[in-house]
């Protein structure tokens, strides 16, 4: 069974992630922000990670690049999953090393959509 | 709604529009035309179909009812293989084939809101300087006045980009206005956008070298999907290529076309059974547009 980290400082989006990815049959590791994130990283590699960008203590964006230097930390698929959706934001998420980028809301058909198109699914 | 009225609905939309509504449809009669109804100032769905009787094939309150029991479900790159056919197997197979006339003609039979020819459209740009000197065109037809006036706006809801666009393909080809995406005007461009019924004459189109008949057969009659398959292949060169959605077929319909072989979904030409169009296009359509 595929991993997944969702990492996201509320715990709705986190539930509501969770029931869909599990959906998706992935196991889930949750995180509330970059810091804690970056821990599970270095404890184990996800094959996924779906990544608010707003976060306390350290944002998604900090996060990815630091995720990115990390031994085999170009592995994980991440998929920024925000409401920050203005062109700028995608852009600096995809040159970040962003796999994928879902604008909140979201529902089940996007996040299996977006999942596929990075080969997850 | 009385048996009675939904079985003169029924056949109207068989012989105006070519769709087939199951007798068990008559809850989706009902919701999507209570809303015409209103919006036509009738008190239901009874005083609807008495006007339906009284008027012409051409009338506003006709053309909004097919209108409103046409499926007009779209979204990008759907279904994947058909794209992935279009660029690794179809223009591959065309810019060889057409490599002196420079020119390829493409048409989405029944393109609903655009998402369909845009991808096209943007499948074409990926493909780069191979194209410079081409002449490439995307024809997209639809029965409904009101899904085509969205197609040409190019404008889709968030909602609407995140089913099956890549996000750089967002990035590179959209832009944001308010809440809403619109497609950039370069891609818009490459589509020419036109109502057509399918239970019409194809000939004045012209003829095509691929044609994307997809999602729509679903809807028709046998008779009517065997009519439109063969005429189909009556605007199509013997080295044409056809593709279907992922629940249709030309199996047990037609000898017209024939299933490529080791590339699921893409039919074409049956050139022993029938006498298709010439290689060269006839554009009496392009030239009266």
């Amino acid at each position: 069974m595929k991993t997944c980290l969702v990492v996201d400082d509320s715990s709705v989006i986190r539930k509501v992630a969770r029931r869909i990815l599990e959906g998706l049959e992935f196991e889930i590791v949750e995180a509330e922000d970059g810091e804690q994130a970056l821990d599970a990283c270095r404890r184990h590699l996800p094959d996924a990670i779906l990544l608010d960008w707003n976060m306390p203590k350290m944002d998604g964006y900090e996060f990815l690049r630091l995720l990115r230097k990390l031994p085999g930390g170009d592995g994980p698929k991440v998929v920024f999953c925000t409401t920050e959706n203005d062109v700028a934001h995608i852009a600096r998420a995809l040159h970040a090393g962003a796999n994928e980028y879902i604008m909140k809301p979201f529902d089940k058909e996007i996040v299996e959509a977006k999942f596929q198109e990075v080969g997850l699914i | 709604m009385t048996p009675q009225d939904f079985d003169y609905l029924r056949k109207m939309l068989r012989e105006r529009s070519g769709q087939v509504l199951s007798a068990e449809k008559q809850y989706l009669a009902e919701s999507r035309l209570l809303p015409v109804a209103r919006k036509h100032g009738l008190a239901g769905l009874a005083e609807l179909v008495d006007k339906l009787k009284a008027t012409t094939a051409a009338a506003p309150l006709t053309v909004a009812v097919i209108e409103a029991m046409t499926t007009n479900e779209s979204f990008f790159f759907r279904d994947k293989m058909p794209f992935d056919h279009f660029r690794a197997v179809i223009m591959p197979a065309l810019l060889a084939a057409r490599a002196r006339e420079k020119r390829i003609r493409i048409w989405c039979t029944a393109c609903a809101t655009g998402q369909e020819p845009y991808s096209l459209a943007m499948s074409l740009k990926a493909i780069g300087p191979a194209l410079a000197g081409w002449r490439v065109e995307i024809l997209a037809t639809d029965l409904s006045n009101e899904v085509l006036d969205k197609a040409k706006a190019g404008i889709y809801s968030q909602f609407e980009v995140q089913r099956g666009l890549p996000i750089q393909s967002l990035v590179k080809f959209f832009t944001k206005v308010d809440e809403a995406w619109q497609i950039a005007e370069e891609i818009r461009a490459m589509v020419k956008f036109r109502p057509l019924n399918l239970l019409n004459d194809f000939s004045p189109l012209g003829t095509f070298d691929l044609v994307f008949c997809r999602n729509v057969l679903i809807y028709f009659g046998q008779d009517t999907k065997i009519g439109v398959l063969n005429r189909l292949a009556r605007q199509m060169p013997s080295d044409g290529f056809l593709i279907l959605g992922a629940a249709e077929t030309v199996v047990g319909l037609t000898n017209a076309f024939k299933p490529m072989t080791d590339q699921r979904g893409i039919y074409v030409p049956n050139v022993a059974a029938a006498k298709p169009a010439p290689a060269s296009n006839v554009l009496k359509f392009a030239a009266k547009a």
